[in-house]
């Protein structure tokens, strides 16, 4: 009785002491977050964020390659360069045909297989795993393997095709036609897992009541499907599909390995065409402009894609 | 929802089948492939079951173009960055999750935008850097590079992991009058195993599968990782001995793979664990 008694501070000093405590607590909390948080900040900052602002700047000079070479300042001659570049632009069209088909087929093949994993199907395990496994592979591999389904002479796709007589001679990665629609399945192939579960994760919260109830009131699978599924799926959806979009825009190994851009430049994606001008040819500045470009219109699409989508869901 | 009418479930089946057709078949080829011998390879009736098991293709790939000595640096490589990044990001993935307001917002904003990163202009400025501290061609320099462009998303991992530890836990630690390191070796780190196994996994499979750092990175054959080396065996010699190379393949993709199928069981129980806790 008497020790607590003892204790209970006096109000003038209950009004101090704490608040003088919470500072000080606050200001060794920060000390103590800065020494943890600094390790991983120090590769951070060398190897990302320095590069990343170098790489600005070297857009705006004559840098090459070549040793002991000095990056002279140009202005944006580099641009104005780079906006008469009909290879530039062709590849850039490439490039968006690309990520466009692939983020979309991707999206639909996977919303396709997620509603079906989500049902009581059998060999869903199955399925489960075998959508998985593209993950985990290395993307070389994958683009090996697919240049053997690919093959033309002795080579599976061409082989069923003929089996079923439909024109079997297709030299699929190596024909102006055919090639950039033979890599868009592959990329599709190997994006399909994380969309599938990122997908499959957003059907598995939807409460199965509003569903139900849906059906009660005589609504058709279909139905069902627009105005309850879609509609509790469309954040999930706008996000993976943001994000799918920029890893395939940034896609190299796969079909670098696949095809090297050809034949032709047909496949030419940006980052394949940005890598050979800076590695190949050696003229970093130049390459270091096409990339500022590249990340500019990136930015912009996808500001454009999610303000319609925002509007839409605000509507 | 159980009484689906037949001819629904009928398509539901055929769509199901026509998937695993699309992700399964390319993965049996090339498997197959990888035990073929060059003259059925070659043969115009093709089967997908081999006529005889031609197991040389991997003898051969394993002497082929110092294939072995890419595998042994890819993991080299794998398991040094799988630790950088794990050291690193124990301690800033706590700061991360426990102490709330700008230094969370400026970090969970810098992952986020870590994973829309331009690597094409990253990597220019990258290589100059490198060469002049004189890590182009070498491994060191590559296991600086994953672990620089791993950790976001492993921190990313990591913190989630952390959030789901009580915090009660640490506050009875303090009280007791253990300061806050000791309190993370102690306390936080061990219940945060399954966690940084998860992360560890993940940054292993992230430096293993990785292709572009290495193909500009990397000059010499003697400092190739399993995929640059995959890709100079197809680049290389004109008409490929596909046998071989489906081998080296199928090498190349086990390890990723039996660490996936582990971290997949980890990753759900870890964070079920964790929220039936919390």
């Amino acid at each position: 009785m008497t020790i607590t008694s003892a204790v209970a501070p006096s109000p003038t000093t209950q009004d101090r002491r704490p608040r003088r405590g919470r500072q000080d607590r606050s200001s060794q909390q920060r000390r103590e977050a800065i020494a943890l948080v600094f390790p991983s900040l120090v590769p951070i900052v060398i190897f990302s964020v320095l590069p990343l602002l170098q790489g600005v700047w070297y857009a705006f000079t004559d840098a090459t390659l070549r040793r002991n070479d000095t990056a002279d300042f140009v202005g944006v001659d580099n641009f104005t360069r780079l906006a008469g570049d009909s290879f530039f632009w062709s590849s850039f069209r490439i490039g968006l045909i690309w990520a466009v088909s692939v983020t979309l087929l991707q999206l639909v093949a996977s919303l396709g297989l997620a509603l079906l994993l989500n049902s009581d199907l059998r060999f869903r395990s199955l399925t489960r795993l075998l959508a998985l496994i593209p993950w985990a592979m290395p993307p070389v591999v994958v683009a090996i393997m697919w240049t053997m389904i690919y093959t033309p002479n002795g080579g599976p796709l061409n082989a069923a095709l003929g089996a079923v007589g439909l024109p079997s001679g297709i030299n699929w990665l190596g024909d102006f036609n055919t090639a950039l629609p033979a890599v868009i399945v592959v990329g599709v192939w190997i994006g399909m897992p994380q969309t599938t579960v990122t997908l499959l994760a957003g059907l598995q919260q939807i409460p199965t009541e509003l569903s139900e109830a849906a059906a009660v009131d005589g609504a058709s699978a279909w139905q069902r499907f627009r105005n309850v599924t879609l509609p509790s799926l469309r954040p999930i959806v706008v996000s993976i599909t943001s994000l799918n979009f920029i890893w395939n825009f940034n896609s190299f190994g796969l079909v670098y390995v696949m095809t090297e851009g050809g034949p032709g430049g047909k496949t030419m994606l940006p980052m394949l065409f940005t890598y050979l001008e800076a590695f190949k040819n050696r003229n970093i500045g130049y390459a270091a402009a096409m990339g500022v470009v590249l990340v500019i219109v990136v930015v912009l699409i996808l500001a454009g894609f999610l303000r319609t989508q925002f509007r839409k869901e605000t509507a | 929802m159980n009484r689906t009418s037949t001819p629904v479930k009928t398509l539901q089946y055929l769509a199901l089948a026509a998937y695993i057709l699309f992700l399964g078949f390319p993965l049996l080829w090339l498997v197959s492939a990888s035990i073929k011998s060059s003259q059925e390879l070659a043969a115009l009736d093709m089967s997908l079951l081999p006529k005889q098991f031609h197991w040389d293709n991997y003898a051969v790939a394993l002497q082929k173009q110092g294939l072995t000595r890419s595998a042994v640096n890819s993991l080299v490589v794998s398991l040094l960055s799988m630790v950088f990044v794990v050291l690193l990001s124990m301690p800033a993935a706590y700061a991360l999750a426990r102490f709330k307001g700008r230094l969370r917002a400026v970090g969970v904003g810098w992952i986020l935008v870590s994973q829309v990163f331009p690597v094409i202009l990253i990597i220019i400025p990258l290589f100059i850097i490198l060469r002049d501290v004189r890590l182009v061609d070498t491994l060191m320099g590559l296991v600086l590079v994953y672990t620089t462009f791993t950790m976001p998303f492993a921190l990313w991992m990591l913190q989630g992991f952390v959030a789901a530890i009580p915090t009660d836990l640490e506050e009875a630690a303090a009280i007791d009058g253990a300061s806050r390191f000791q309190t993370l070796r102690r306390i936080v780190f061990p219940l945060l195993m399954p966690g940084i196994v998860a992360t560890a996994m993940f940054a292993f499979v992230a430096a293993w599968n990785e292709f572009f750092f290495a193909l500009v990175l990397i000059q010499s054959p003697e400092n190739y990782t399993l995929p640059v080396a995959l890709k100079m065996f197809v680049g290389g010699e004109g008409k490929v001995a596909l046998g071989p190379l489906a081998a080296g393949a199928v090498l190349a993709t086990i390890p990723s793979l039996v660490v996936f199928s582990i971290l997949q069981r980890r990753l759900t129980g870890g964070l079920l664990a964790g929220s039936v806790k919390g």
